[in-house]
């Protein structure tokens, strides 16, 4: 289909604000009487306070008052993170918070704070949380997670762990099971079959911008600004922290200085600034540090399991069987666990499939979603080991993953969903193609001195959208098209490609569009987090029912004032006109102005009554300004949105420092209609970028011993810098449309960080003749023990690992 | 892989620059910085970001100026003599940021890790986290809001930027402004690898090095 806008590039509007400076984050704003708060962290990884005394610090010059975990909203789920506690379940988990005139005195006062600790039983290995008679992260239990599963106590029995001896992963009663097909046919026919113990590593969320946020009361409401990718969603879960109505609260986030799933919903720091603001009627900045960030900025969880497929000779998975354990940290979490056998599902279609797991509360820092959560981390370990099983086959490993790509029929997870569209094969063929993997892969495990040429091969994939939300437009009685937009802005440019669909379907020139956004009082609609792979997919749908509404509302208008009936009209060039006589019509401007003298739900006065609380507050402070489309995205889109990108990678590994040079890097993602072709390029190379960091030298440790965290600093779990990624880097999209979507759009922002990160260890495990690590990151010390034929230092079940 | 270069550590683009160790000696070590430190009787705390000076956020500061000692110093800030206040343990990005307004330096680590903070001391691409305020008397400092002209005209490496969508999130988006700028003064016509080199002190999470480095290129020529 010939579009005007979508699949164009275009300068998204906030690029300049980018580059001058202008741009305003949290930590950017001023306002007079501003002061600041810092606050007490635990320092013990699980314990109970006996006594605070909080007297001398508030006694010192310039402190002007403390928070304590009594004066909080008392929260009714115990998986729910609180503000501060009382209870303090891992090291670095905010206990008070302390105001005074700067920082230096608010750091003094922390000081001054008497506090006694009762020390409880804590854990950091999930495994050893559920021996029996193991410690529990939690007074109240040692199992539960936010899918549903409830805070419960688990133990195996010691017969369940006996084959920790062989360092290969027990596997006692899950809290979660599901199957799908005949498991043990698939095994007992295959002609090859595979089992790993594996661990993947926790990797901080490393976002630039550190989750800072400032806040006031003025007329009974409270402004926060803050950090979070998303917008509207963030309004609730920051009024339920506040202790206030949704609509008490002013929430501005204009720009979000990275956030990768960790700032995707409220997050309990964030409502602290608010708090205080309230008890000591000041506005407070809440600078949090670099360093603090480790305790309070998320990382992804750390997944400890096993994987056993069995292969038909022509190399098609007959069956499947996964066994995952999640560190969970001692809140809700993220189903990260679950995700494994999503992403293998999605991008491998096995014929029969076994999911059991449990996610166990750890005395970690709470880990969240990140970028792809569960579906990276099991890439990571699955695609070295589908290049052994190609090995063992003797098949080509571009052929095993053609032959196990999914289809129409693919169905995924327990409720074992269809997709609304899976075109990875055709990704797999394009990039192959660019790659030139027929010849390339004669290069494979080349040595030139202590160099060996890798070729590496990656996939992955996530949901790639929602539906439900709601769409808000307005054309005002300047001719101008407003979009107003309640997704967020994190970086992706998508709250800006999303928005031309509105302009598309009214027909609009781009430069007569206005996107309405960043902050609540500007009337934003009720509109989905701007996180798991979806906005593409749901902004394009709540934008085009908002679209469809208001060409019917021109219509109707124009019947009205001109005769006939709204079908007797058609619309363009900023006109609604007669079909039959395009000289009988009214201008775009002309039609708001009537709207508004029409009012009821022309003007927004009257809206329908299927949308959300949100976007009913917004059409009250919009009503009768312009014509205003409005709608629920309402219809079924008939099974899982799946996204998908593949990697090819060629690397040169030095056998003996262990350090990869990535020589280059082709990704294709499955992504649907592409609507914007810069950006999407983009965030496929970005996003491996990250993916190369996740794979090689990221990662969380804790010392067993005291769960001290071994790594505060940058440089202690390192991010990859300009000189870790190739030269130049080659991507772009399949472009075939999903059927559900509108433009045929759907989302894709997590599974090239997948791609990038499992198609770089499969390359490395090709330059080591296919050894198989089954563990991330990758680091040079693993590689030079794999290429000398040493054992590792860490053991097949060790985690949180240097 | 490399491990993170700090500011020093740059020698390929010295050497393009041909400038050689009279531009470096210009340049803040971590030595200087942590040794003016000491001088001031103030230890770094562990909080990493602590600040002690209320100039231009409280209006109704307390008459006892707690936290330290200001003192009144002349900084030359984009082409403009301004007078502050400064204590003698404050960073300039803290001066530049709480006492001037030009939020555009940001702060992503305040250790000299990240590169967000990246500002042009005499030309120099420097982490402003890492330098004391006190030390760039009588120096020329640059930072982003001092790039666009009076007619709002874009510097050629703001405009590249633009034209190679270079940010993502946008946090770090200054600073690696700030170190090409710095690099395209003294090398108009780097290659691809001296412009990743020279930018590689700019970590960038969201990964868009690849589009940041096409936006370097797209500026020779333009400066």
């Amino acid at each position: 289909m010939a579009y005007d806008l979508i699949g164009k590039n275009f300068t998204p509007p906030d690029v300049r604000a980018k580059v001058t400076g202008k741009a305003k984050y949290a930590e950017d704003f001023r306002v007079d009487g501003m002061v600041f708060c810092r606050l007490l962290l635990s320092t013990i990884p699980h314990a109970k306070i006996k006594r605070i005394d909080v007297s001398k610090a508030l006694a010192m010059e310039g402190v002007l008052g403390v928070l304590l975990p009594e004066d909080l909203v008392p929260l009714e789920d115990p998986l729910m993170p609180p503000v501060l506690t009382d209870e303090p379940k891992y090291i670095g988990e905010p206990i008070a918070a302390i105001a005074a005139v700067n920082e230096t005195v608010a750091e003094d006062a922390l000081e001054k704070i008497e506090i006694e600790y009762e020390p409880l039983p804590f854990v950091i290995d999930p495994l050893e949380s559920l021996y029996p008679g193991g410690p529990a992260a939690r007074t109240e239990g040692n199992v539960g997670n936010r899918a549903n599963i409830e805070l419960q106590t688990l133990h195996w029995t010691e017969e369940d762990f006996a084959s920790v001896e062989r360092g290969s992963m027990p596997k006692g009663k899950p809290a979660v099971e599901w199957s799908a097909g005949d498991l043990d046919a698939g095994f007992a026919n295959a002609a090859y079959v595979v089992e790993e113990t594996f661990v993947t590593g926790s990797n901080p969320h490393h976002s630039m911008e550190p989750r800072t946020a400032m806040a006031y009361w003025q007329n009974g409401k409270c402004h926060v600004y803050g950090s979070t990718q998303s917008q509207s969603m963030i309004v609730l879960g920051l009024a339920q922290y506040l202790g206030i109505e949704p609509a008490d609260v002013v929430y501005v986030a204009e720009y979000c200085g990275g956030g990768f799933g960790s700032k995707a919903t409220p997050y309990p720091i964030m409502a602290v600034p608010g708090l205080m603001s309230k008890k000591i009627g000041r506005p407070v900045m809440m600078r949090i540090s670099r360093s603090e960030e480790y305790f309070l900025g998320s990382a992804r969880h750390c997944l400890q399991g096993s994987v056993k497929l069995g292969f038909n000779a022509d190399g098609r998975i007959a069956a499947a069987d996964i066994y995952c354990l999640q560190a969970n940290g001692p809140y809700f979490g993220f189903p990260d666990f679950l995700n494994s056998a999503q992403t293998l599902g999605a991008c491998y279609s096995p014929l029969a499939t076994r999911f059991r797991g449990v996610p166990v509360l750890t005395n970690t820092p709470p880990a969240g979603a990140q970028r792809g959560p569960g579906q990276n981390q099991f890439a990571c370990i699955l695609e070295p080991i589908m290049d052994r099983a190609a090995e063992e086959l003797g098949l080509d490993r571009l052929a095993i993953r053609m032959i196990n790509a999914p289809s129409d029929s693919t169905l995924l997870d327990a409720r074992q969903s269809p997709m609304t569209s899976a075109y990875l094969a055709d990704a797999l063929q394009m990039a192959a193609a660019e790659f030139d993997w027929d010849n390339r892969k004669l290069r494979s495990r080349q040595r030139r001195g202590s160099k060996v040429t890798g070729i590496g091969i990656g996939s992955a994939m996530h949901t790639g959208g929602f539906y439900g939300f709601d769409g808000l437009v307005r054309i005002l009685p300047d001719g101008k098209l407003y979009i107003h937009t309640g997704v967020g802005n994190l970086g992706t440019y998508s709250y800006a490609a999303t928005s031309r669909i509105a302009a598309e379907i009214l027909k609009y020139d781009w430069d007569d569009c206005v996107i309405v956004r960043g902050d609540s009082r500007k009337h934003l609609p009720w509109n989905s987090i701007q996180a798991g792979s979806n906005t593409s997919y749901t902004q394009s749908r709540t934008n085009y029912v908002a679209a469809m509404d208001a060409v019917a509302k021109l219509k109707e208008i124009a019947a009205l004032d001109l005769g006939g009936a709204p079908d007797d009209y058609e619309i363009d060039g900023r006109r609604v006109f007669r079909r039959s006589n395009a000289a009988v019509g009214l201008s775009y401007g002309e039609a708001a102005q009537r709207a508004i003298d029409l009012a009821g739900k022309f003007s927004g006065q009257e809206g329908p009554e299927d949308v959300n609380a949100l976007t009913k507050l917004a059409l009250g402070g919009i009503a009768g300004t312009g014509l205003v489309g409005v709608a629920k995205d309402s219809a079924d889109v008939g099974g899982m949105v799946a996204t998908f990108t593949t990697g090819f990678i060629e690397i040169e590994l030095d056998i003996e420092t262990g350090r990869h040079e990535i020589k280059d890097y082709f990704a294709v993602c499955d992504a649907g209609t592409v609507i914007h072709p810069e950006v999407l390029a983009a965030q496929i190379n970005s996003g491996a970028v990250m993916g190369f960091g996740m794979a090689c030298t990221e990662r969380a440790i804790y010392d067993p011993q005291n769960g001290l965290p071994g790594n505060t600093r940058l440089i202690q779990t390192r991010p990859p810098s300009g000189l870790d990624v190739p030269p130049s880097m080659t991507a772009f999209g399949v472009d075939k449309p999903d059927p559900s979507n509108p433009v045929g759009v759907k989302g894709m922002g997590e599974p090239p960080m997948g791609a990038g990160a499992s198609a770089l260890l499969s390359a490395i495990s090709d330059a080591l003749g296919g050894h198989v690590f089954n563990r991330t990151p990758v680091t040079p010390d693993m590689i030079v023990n794999a290429a000398n034929g040493r054992l590792q230092s860490n053991g097949p079940l060790s985690v949180f690992t240097a | 892989m490399s491990d993170i270069p700090t500011k020093g550590a740059s020698p390929q683009y010295f050497d393009a620059a041909g400038e050689g160790s009279g531009l470096a000696n210009k340049r803040a070590s971590r030595r200087q910085f942590i040794k003016g430190v000491i001088a001031s009787g103030t230890a770094i705390s562990t909080a990493g970001l602590v600040f002690g000076g209320l100039g231009g956020c409280s209006a109704d500061s307390p008459p006892v100026n707690v936290g330290g000692v200001e003192r009144l110093l002349s900084l030359n800030v984009n082409g403009q003599i301004r007078r502050v206040d400064v204590l003698p343990q404050e960073t300039l990005a803290m001066t530049i940021r709480y006492k001037l307004g030009l939020t555009g330096t940001k702060l992503g680590c305040d250790r000299g890790e990240c590169g967000a903070c990246t500002i042009l001391v005499d030309g120099v691409p420097t982490y402003s986290c890492s330098m004391l305020t006190q030390s760039v008397r009588g120096r020329s400092i640059t930072t982003i809001e001092g790039l666009e002209g009076q007619d709002g005209r874009l510097h050629p490496v703001q405009q590249a930027f633009i034209d190679e969508l270079g940010p993502q999130c946008g946090f770090c988006t200054p600073g690696q402004i700030m170190s090409a700028v710095a690099l395209l003064e003294t090398n108009p016509n780097p290659t691809r690898e001296q412009a990743r080199v020279a930018l590689s002190g700019n970590l960038c999470r969201c990964g868009a090095y690849d589009n940041y480095i096409n936006g370097v290129m797209a500026a020779v020529g333009r400066v």
